[in-house]
């Protein structure tokens, strides 16, 4: 049988039962669309991740302070949680350390800001001059805290966008203003640039002040919350992290690596560990899409055996003036085939449809990858070959005189 | 030209064991138009089928032009079946919902032509049956009973059979319609020179043939040239409703 006539059997057949071919497709395309759709919002979901985690630097160690543990103690308190991190450390570790571009040290703190009307919790970070050269923080209305102010320890203020606009109102002047944290006035001197969510630590809810004023007037002792240490190249991050490691533990009077009292946080490990969480995530979510390809597989093949045995005596005639197995089977393949794939089709442009719906909506930027298509529309075929294998064995099977007397 | 040795059929095994068949001979030669009658359960069925190459027997040979087709396999029965057989079945059955153009060249499409021939061919079978021209491309479920049976013979002669096997042909029609079916046959018998096997079980139906072999339990009865032809009127032949 040539590919022409096949393929003129196969509609026809098809055809001729519009409603129940359209049901059994819909089977395949629910399946389609929900695959399309799911690793469009995985991928959607991986890549906003690993771009807000690369926007904090990828060529970024973080030194932060390790677990609190009193001498000889096997108990160890949080992680973090211990006082161990100096501004002379960080000094130490621009000096003797090579390979390393900025080091930027700083003091975290949660704390209520109050205005004139309104007040907001928001993360407090004490800075030095540098901190905006290290995390990409640029600055949309006046400046910066100044190395002058550091060493004056100057009552002054950097407001994100967010906390500017929730104290003072969108739009309004907040430059030249005061704020109160922890009963102190600090003068309002700058507004950053909004930068938008990054997931874990929001850049614009946050008010910078120099590091010297948080450690007297916030946390009132000398050490840091944390050293960012910006390294010249990336493929550096190694050799300075043993460095920092090193010296540190120096500094620190500590032997044994089991001790240490501070921990280095790589950028670009995190990247690559969220990255492979959200690829598990997206292949999970593609899974349980599956599911429903696999229930409309099982529709094909229903359907495909109800039109065997409807269809016997039609097997049986062809059989008598001359279809061999091969062309009966081949033609009952085709029919599956042309179900799912059709299925298939339909379901990539539905899912690609809602996925785009989805990105409109704001909620996330989802993304139809070329592979997740070409994915889809295979493994739809596939499903029309290995549901329509099963019922075109028996169509071709059937012994046409028996076939021919079928009622 | 068939050429029937001895042939048994025989089916089950051990104690359901039954014989179909219990050795049959005769020859048919081109050209001629035998009815096959007996009465059911006589293995008159069995024997269409294995003369139609639909079956193989248990024992004997079967040389349709000259070749043994007794012990071939199923794919090689198709090829057979595509070349040399055109069947006429009881319940005529035409795909539905399909025009009568593909109906009749379907066996085409299973032959090795070309599909360029496959409309010359079935054009030049539809007239052969006396099929009217005006009803080429209607649906099959739009034609009376008479013009069903046409295409149905039309569907025979579409791949030049060698053979012509009717299977109770006009077991589901009046007896004017079957008047009809049978006067085709005639004619297509004188005109063309079409080989044909009738099976039947009605002994007014076999009168329309040249020669009758009777069948009863397996055996060959009686098997003599028809000396009562009935002929049918050429008008009668030709009227298309």
């Amino acid at each position: 049988m040539t590919i022409h006539n096949l393929y003129k059997e196969t509609m026809s057949a098809l055809l001729a039962n519009k409603s129940r071919s359209g049901l059994t497709v819909l089977g395949i395309v629910i399946g389609i669309a929900s695959v399309i759709i799911m690793l469009a919002v995985g991928t959607g979901a991986s890549n906003s991740i690993t771009s807000s985690v690369s926007g904090l630097g990828s060529n970024l160690l973080t030194v932060s302070p390790g677990a609190s543990r009193g001498p000889g103690s096997q108990v160890s308190g949080a992680s973090g949680s211990s006082q161990s991190l100096t501004r002379d450390d960080a000094a130490a570790i621009q000096e003797k350390v090579s390979g390393v571009k900025n080091v930027s040290a700083e003091v975290n703190s949660q704390q209520q800001v109050v205005a004139k009307s309104a007040n907001t919790n928001v993360s407090i970070v004490g800075v030095t001059s540098i901190y905006p050269i290290v995390h990409n923080v640029s600055m949309q209305e006046g400046s910066f805290i100044s190395d002058k102010d550091v060493t004056r320890l100057a009552r002054v203020a950097v407001l994100g966008p967010t906390v500017s606009d929730d104290l003072f109102g969108v739009g309004a002047e907040a430059i030249g203003q005061t704020v109160r944290i922890k009963g102190q006035d600090f003068t309002v001197v700058g507004i950053t640039t909004a930068k938008g969510g990054s997931g874990f630590q929001n850049p614009d809810d946050t008010v910078y002040v120099p590091i010297t004023a948080a450690q007297q007037m916030i946390t009132g002792n000398q050490y840091v919350s944390s050293i960012s240490v910006e390294v010249d190249s990336v493929n550096d991050l190694t050799s300075v992290q043993n460095g920092i490691t090193d010296l540190l533990m120096k500094r620190h009077h500590i032997t044994d690596t089991a001790n240490k009292d501070f921990n280095i946080l790589n950028q670009q490990s995190l990247s690559s560990s969220l990255s492979s969480i959200t690829t598990i995530l997206t292949y999970l979510l593609a899974a349980i899409a599956s599911i429903s390809l696999l229930v409309g597989g099982i529709g094909i093949m229903n359907m495909m055996l109800t039109t065997v045995t409807e269809r016997t005596k039609e097997i049986g005639l062809r059989k008598a003036i001359g279809a061999k197995r091969r062309d009966i089977s081949l033609q009952f393949l085709a029919e599956s085939i042309a179900l799912t794939f059709t299925g298939g089709i339909v379901g990539v442009v539905i899912g690609w449809g809602v996925a785009h719906i989805i990105t409109l909506t704001g909620l996330l930027t989802t993304s139809v990858t070329a592979y997740s298509v070409i994915l889809s529309v295979g493994v739809s075929v596939l499903i029309g070959l290995v549901f329509g294998y099963f019922p075109a064995r028996r169509a071709a099977a059937l012994n046409p005189i028996e076939a021919l007397r079928y009622e | 030209m068939i050429e029937v040795k001895n042939i048994t059929k025989t089916y089950g095994q051990g104690d359901s064991e039954t014989k179909a068949l219990e050795g049959i001979s005769f020859t048919v030669k081109d050209g001629e138009f035998v009815a096959i009658m007996g009465p059911s359960g006589s293995g008159k069925s069995t024997l269409m089928h294995i003369l139609g190459c639909l079956d193989t027997p248990t024992s004997g040979t079967y040389l349709l032009d000259g070749q043994d087709v007794s012990k071939f396999s199923d794919n090689e029965l198709s090829e057979i079946r595509s070349q040399k057989i055109g069947f006429i079945f009881q319940s005529f059955n035409l795909l539905p919902r399909t025009t009568v153009m593909r109906n009749v060249l379907l066996p085409l499409v299973y032959s090795a032509l070309s599909e360029k021939e496959y409309e010359l061919r079935a054009k030049a079978a539809l007239l052969a049956a006396g099929f009217p021209e005006n009803r080429w491309y209607h649906k099959s479920n739009e034609l009376s009973g008479g013009q069903i049976q046409r295409v149905a013979i039309a569907r025979s002669l579409v791949n030049n059979p060698s053979v012509i096997m009717a299977d109770e042909p006009t077991g589901n029609l009046d007896s004017k319609t079957g008047d009809i079916v049978m006067g085709t046959f005639q004619r297509l018998n004188e005109e063309k020179g079409s080989t044909i096997i009738l099976i039947t079980h009605e002994p007014d139906i076999a009168l329309y043939a040249d020669r009758i072999i009777h069948i009863k339990d397996g055996n060959i009865l009686e098997d003599k040239k028809n000396n009562n032809r009935r002929l049918i009127h050429r008008d009668i032949a030709n009227d298309n409703t």
